[in-house]
C-alpha cells in the first residue's frame, strides 16, 4: 500500500507541470484559435505550405489542413465541420442551399490564385504536344482514338499500344474542371479510366506506366514524368503550362483556385486569409507552381 | 487478500436466514462473471443486428424509392457524378467477382498444400518456424500490401507481360491471394490436426502410402474444417478494401482478360463515401451497396454452414 501511495505521488509530481503548462493556452476558446482547412488535393500542399509560414508569425491560431478532394472539403464546410474550404472548382448552386441550410451561413468565394492543368505522360512515351479535341476523343464518352499509333505516337515502350485513361476519382475538382474545358458541358468521361485518388498519386502511376496518359495540376511536375504542351485544336500552336502563358491565357487549360468560408470571414479566418491574399501568401502560391493573382475580395458564391 | 480468506473459510451452514443470504452473498461474484461472459457472448449477435440496422436504415430510403433495381444491377454505368446521376453496379460486381475468384484460385491450392505440408510432412522445427512467419504474413497490414501492389508488382507485371497498366486483376488477385492464405492454412491446418492420429495409424497399418493418407484418410475426416478455411479465406478476399483500391486500377469496366483493371465494391465505397453529402443519392447508395456486401456475407456464411451440416448428416447415416 504504501509503495502504492508512493507511485501515485511520485507520478502526480511528474504530470503536474505538463498539466500546468498546457492550460494557459490550450483550453481556452480554442474554436476561436484553431482555423480548419480541408479540400482540394491539388491545393493541399499550397495550403500546407501556407499555414507553416504562417504560424511562424502567429503562434497562436493552429491551422490543421487536411486534402480528400475539392468535393470533401465542401461538404464539410457545409456540414459546418470547418473553418475553410479549398477548392479546384466552384461550389454548385445545390452545395451552396445546403451550406445555408445546414449552418444559416452564405458561403463566401475567394480567388486566390490559378492553377493550369497539365497533361502528363511517361518518360518513354516520344510524344510532346497534343491537342484539346484529341484529348477529348481520348477521355470522351464515344470516343474514337484508343491507341497511341492513332496519335501518330510511336510509342515503343508500350507493345499493346493501347492508351491507358489515368484520370482523378469522381469527387475531385480537376475531375470536373477536366470534363468541364475539355470535353464540354454535354459530354461525359468514357467509362473505365483508371481512377487514382491523389495527383500525386496519379504522377507516380504514369512514370511506372508508359502507355498511360493523365492530367492534373502543373504544381505536381517533377522529372520522372513528362509533361505536354497543349494546342487549342489541331494545327495550332502547343503551348507549355507556365506562369506567363497562365496569365496571358495562351495556355488553354488553367483554371482558379477557390476558397471558401461560410459568412464574411472574421477573427482568425480573416487574418489567415488577408495574409494569403497578401505579398507573403501570394509569393508562396508561385514557390509551389501555381499562378499568383493580383487582387481578390470575398464575395457571396453564386454557383459558376 | 480479503476475497481469498473469504473463500477459505468453511461455508456457513445455511440453515438460518443469515447463512443463506451469506451463502449467496458468497456466490455473487461468480454469477457477476458468468452474466459478463454471457454478454460477451450475445454481445456477437447484438453487433451483427446493429451493424446491419445502421447500414440498411442509411440505404432503405434510396433501396425502397427512387433507386431502379434495374439498373443498379444490369448497368455498367456508375457515374455518381454525372447529371442524372447513374447507378449501375454490374461492372463493379464483376470486378469484385474476377479478383476474388482469382485469387481464390491462388490462394486455395497455395494455403492448403502449405497447411498438409505443415501439418503432416514437416519435421517440428520447420513446422516452428513456418507457422511464425505465416501469422507474421497474416500481420502485414493491408496497405502495406497495396504499397507493394503499387511499387512493386505494377513494374514487374508491365515488363513481364507488356500488358497496358500494372493494376489490374492479376495485381489484385496476387495480393488478396497472398493474404489470404495465412487464413487459410492456419485454419486448415487446425483442421488437420484435429484428426485422431488412430486414422493415420490404421491407414499405414493397411498399406497407404503418405499420398494415399492425405487424400483418402485426412481430407475426408477434416473436409469440414477445410472447408471452413476455404471459405473464411474468399470472405477477406471479398471484404478487402485498401489493398485492393491501390492494387486494381479502380477502372469501372467488365474485365475482358486478367490484365484488365478493374473496380470492386468495397474499393467504390472507400473511394466515395467520404466525399459525398451525408444523406444526399449518392451517400444512400454506397449504403446499398453496402447492404449488398452484406448480403454476399450472409450467403457466403450460410452455404458454408448449410455444406457442413449435409456433411454431416451424412457422414451419421
Amino acid at each position: 500500500m504504501v509503495s502504492f501511495r508512493r507511485v501515485v505521488a511520485g507520478w502526480s509530481i511528474a504530470v503536474l507541470p505538463l498539466v500546468l503548462g498546457c492550460t494557459p493556452r490550450g483550453g481556452v476558446d480554442d474554436s476561436y484559435d484553431t482555423v480548419r482547412v480541408t479540400g482540394s488535393d491539388t491545393m493541399v500542399n499550397l495550403a500546407q505550405a501556407w499555414a507553416e509560414e504562417f504560424a511562424k508569425d502567429h503562434p497562436a491560431i493552429s491551422i490543421p489542413v487536411k486534402g480528400g478532394g475539392s468535393g470533401v472539403g465542401i461538404a464539410d464546410l457545409c456540414a459546418g465541420k470547418i473553418q475553410i474550404a479549398t477548392a479546384s472548382r466552384a461550389m454548385e448552386p445545390d452545395e451552396i442551399e445546403l451550406a445555408q441550410k445546414n449552418t444559416g451561413k452564405v458561403p463566401q468565394q475567394l480567388i486566390v490564385g490559378r492553377d493550369a492543368l497539365a497533361i502528363y505522360v511517361n518518360l518513354k512515351n516520344p510524344m510532346d504536344s497534343i491537342s484539346i479535341d484529341q484529348l477529348a476523343e481520348i477521355y470522351g464518352e464515344g470516343g474514337t482514338i484508343t491507341r497511341w499509333e492513332q496519335l501518330d505516337v510511336d510509342n515503343a515502350a508500350c507493345p499493346s499500344g493501347q492508351i491507358v485513361r489515368i484520370s482523378r476519382q469522381n469527387s475531385s475538382g480537376t475531375y470536373a474542371y477536366f470534363k468541364e474545358a475539355v470535353l464540354g458541358d454535354k459530354r461525359d468521361y468514357k467509362q473505365g479510366y483508371t481512377a487514382q485518388s491523389g495527383s500525386s498519386d496519379l504522377v507516380a502511376l504514369i512514370s511506372k506506366t508508359p502507355c498511360a496518359i493523365g492530367y492534373s495540376g502543373v504544381g505536381y511536375r517533377n522529372e520522372t514524368v513528362k509533361v505536354l504542351r497543349v494546342a487549342k485544336a489541331k494545327g495550332e500552336p502547343a503551348v507549355e503550362p507556365t506562369v506567363t502563358t497562365t496569365q496571358d491565357g495562351s495556355y488553354p487549360i488553367a483554371r482558379p483556385l477557390y476558397l471558401y468560408t461560410l459568412g464574411e470571414p472574421a477573427g482568425a479566418v480573416q487574418e489567415f486569409i488577408q495574409w494569403i491574399l497578401a505579398d507573403e501568401g501570394q509569393r508562396i502560391v508561385e514557390l509551389q507552381g501555381y499562378i499568383p493573382i493580383t487582387a481578390g475580395t470575398a464575395e457571396p458564391a453564386t454557383g459558376k | 487478500m480479503s476475497v481469498t480468506t473469504a473463500n477459505d473459510a468453511p461455508p456457513p451452514h445455511p440453515t438460518t436466514a443469515v447463512g443463506r443470504l451469506l451463502a449467496r452473498a458468497g456466490r455473487l461474484p461468480e454469477m457477476a462473471i458468468e452474466l459478463v461472459i454471457r454478454l460477451c457472448g450475445y454481445s456477437a449477435i447484438f453487433f451483427v443486428f446493429a451493424i446491419f440496422f445502421f447500414v440498411f436504415r442509411e440505404g432503405a430510403p434510396m433501396l425502397m424509392g427512387e433507386l431502379g433495381l434495374g439498373e443498379f444491377f444490369t448497368s455498367t454505368n456508375w457515374n455518381p457524378v454525372s447529371k442524372p446521376p447513374h447507378y449501375g453496379i454490374l461492372a463493379l460486381l464483376s470486378g469484385t467477382l474476377s479478383v476474388t475468384l482469382l485469387s481464390m484460385s491462388i490462394a486455395v491450392p497455395l494455403g492448403l498444400g502449405a497447411a498438409i505440408y505443415v501439418s503432416e510432412f514437416s519435421s517440428p522445427r520447420i513446422k516452428e518456424t513456418l507457422k511464425i512467419t505465416i501469422e507474421m504474413l497474416a500481420a502485414i497490414p493491408s496497405i502495406v500490401w497495396g504499397f507493394i501492389a503499387y511499387m512493386t508488382l505494377n513494374p514487374l507485371i508491365i515488363q513481364l507481360t507488356d500488358a497496358p497498366i500494372g493494376l489490374n486483376v492479376l495485381n489484385a488477385g496476387i495480393i488478396l491471394a497472398l493474404m489470404s492464405v495465412p487464413v487459410i492454412v492456419s485454419v486448415g491446418e487446425d483442421a488437420l490436426k484435429a484428426v485422431p492420429d488412430s486414422y493415420r495409424e490404421a491407414a499405414l497399418a493397411l498399406g497407404a502410402s503418405r499420398w494415399e493418407i492425405v487424400y483418402r484418410v485426412l481430407f475426408p475426416a477434416a473436409r469440414n474444417g477445410l472447408l471452413a478455411a476455404v471459405l473464411l479465406g474468399v470472405g477477406r478476399a471479398i471484404g478487402e478494401t485498401m489493398a485492393v483500391l491501390m492494387a486494381s486500377g479502380h477502372a469501372n469496366q467488365i474485365p475482358h482478360s486478367v490484365l484488365a483493371p478493374v473496380q470492386t465494391l468495397t474499393a467504390t465505397i472507400a473511394a466515395e463515401l467520404g466525399e459525398t453529402n451525408q444523406g444526399g443519392d449518392h451517400y444512400r447508395v454506397l449504403f446499398v451497396i453496402g447492404i449488398l456486401l452484406f448480403v454476399i456475407a450472409f450467403a457466403v456464411n450460410l452455404t458454408a454452414d448449410l455444406v457442413v451440416k449435409g456433411i454431416r448428416g451424412k457422414q451419421n447415416v
